[in-house]
């Protein structure tokens, strides 16, 4: 299903930054529903040695982000060498509530 | 020492064909647990898509009933180790995971913190300040003379001095708590009307302190707050006033921290450097 979104989750586990009892709610449903999703530890922590995984994040054609504010989401990106396509949906945990960004990040666009 | 350049281990918790789905609540507390010690973790389940494997090795979870199947990369690439977590609760499982990495390293949270600027390249306009700012070379020019973050393990934690001085509100420390700073919208009205003008020879010459000192009005809204000069320049004496109070770097490190005829040298390469790059664009 090459339309189908890859849906990735930053724990933000270095730094703590993200509310804890959003970012667990936010976990919780996607492990409520059936979706496959990918969940990496901290973003920031990746991009500071450049880690390659950035880059095959990058090159998926549809993505939606469960991490931060999305002008810090897209400079990380971007200054490990593997900037974030255009139409990469970032969801902020710092600021939206659990359920804004879990419905965000499971719609099913028709 | 460089402690944080081992990538996580990636571990799939794969609830597909020929394994038992765990329970929600088990699998989220797993995949938790995982996450807080610096794991990446893949959830194999339905509708949406994996990331490329560009991994040297993965670990494969899954409740096999017994029978882990063994796997091999058709590329000979990855190593593909599989556990059965069959009948385990959650702790276990995190248990196997780490008796599984070993002695591999990885990076793990609370023994460091990525703090390091981040430049929005949309706001940015090269004029270079950030360079001329910082005392620990973090900042560079690249072959196409613009500015970049090119020394990363340079920045002293919790220090986001440039940030506060940056006349673009172009640089970022998404570790940070305060906007914009953090990478929060940027006002513009605001970015417009407290454009922070510093002319860097005075900012890096003998006389910094005080003649910021002496800068307008105090700042009054949140905005202002975060993107005072005044606060840039206290943090930055701080983090040097720390360096030698907690004895955390040697007496010999010490003593080449720049001095002041030093920070007018640095100022006037990177003067140079500045105007190089903006000319060559």
């Amino acid at each position: 299903m090459p339309d189908t979104p890859t849906i990735l989750y930053c724990r933000c586990a270095y730094a703590q930054v993200v509310p804890t009892g959003v970012k667990n709610e936010v976990l919780g449903k996607l492990c409520e529903s059936a979706a496959s999703f990918e969940t990496v530890a901290d973003l920031c922590e990746m991009a500071a040695h450049r880690d390659p995984r950035l880059q095959a994040i990058a090159s998926c054609q549809s993505l939606r982000i469960a991490a931060c504010y999305p002008r810090a989401v897209r400079g990380l990106f971007q200054q490990a060498g593997s900037p974030l396509p255009e139409n990469a949906e970032i969801l902020n945990m710092r600021t939206q509530t659990a359920t804004e960004v879990t419905e965000a990040l499971l719609r099913t666009d028709s | 020492m460089i402690t944080h350049t081992h990538r996580p281990l990636r571990v799939i918790l794969y609830e597909g064909t020929g394994s038992i789905a765990l329970p929600a609540e088990a699998r989220a507390k797993v995949m938790m647990a995982l996450l807080d010690k610096g794991y990446a973790v893949t959830r194999s389940g339905q509708g949406a898509s994996a990331v490329p494997h560009d991994d040297r090795s993965l670990l494969v979870l899954g409740a096999f009933e017994g029978k882990a199947p063994a796997l091999e990369d058709v590329t000979g690439q990855i190593a593909i180790d599989t556990r059965d977590i069959t009948g385990l609760e959650p702790d276990a499982i995190v248990s196997l995971v780490e008796k599984t990495r070993g002695d591999k390293p990885m990076n793990e949270p609370g023994k460091w913190k990525p703090w390091f600027p981040v430049i929005d390249y949309t706001r940015c306009t090269n004029c270079m300040q950030c360079l001329s700012f910082c005392l620990f070379d973090v900042y560079g020019v690249s072959e196409d003379n613009k500015i970049q973050v090119q020394n990363n393990d340079n920045c002293k934690t919790n220090c986001p001095a440039c940030s506060r001085v940056c006349p673009e509100v172009a640089i970022m420390f998404p570790k940070y708590q305060g906007g914009p700073i953090n990478g929060d919208e940027v006002n513009e009205n605001e970015a417009r009307r407290e454009k922070i003008k510093v002319d860097i020879s005075s900012l890096l010459g003998g006389d910094i302190y005080s003649t910021l000192k002496d800068r307008s009005s105090a700042f009054k809204s949140r905005f202002s707050k975060e993107r005072s000069a005044d606060k840039a320049l206290d943090e930055r004496k701080k983090c040097l006033t720390k360096l030698v109070g907690d004895g955390f770097i040697p007496a010999d490190v010490l003593a080449s921290l720049p001095s002041t005829d030093e920070i007018l040298k640095k100022a006037e390469a990177a003067k140079a450097k500045a105007a190089a790059a903006l000319a060559a664009q």
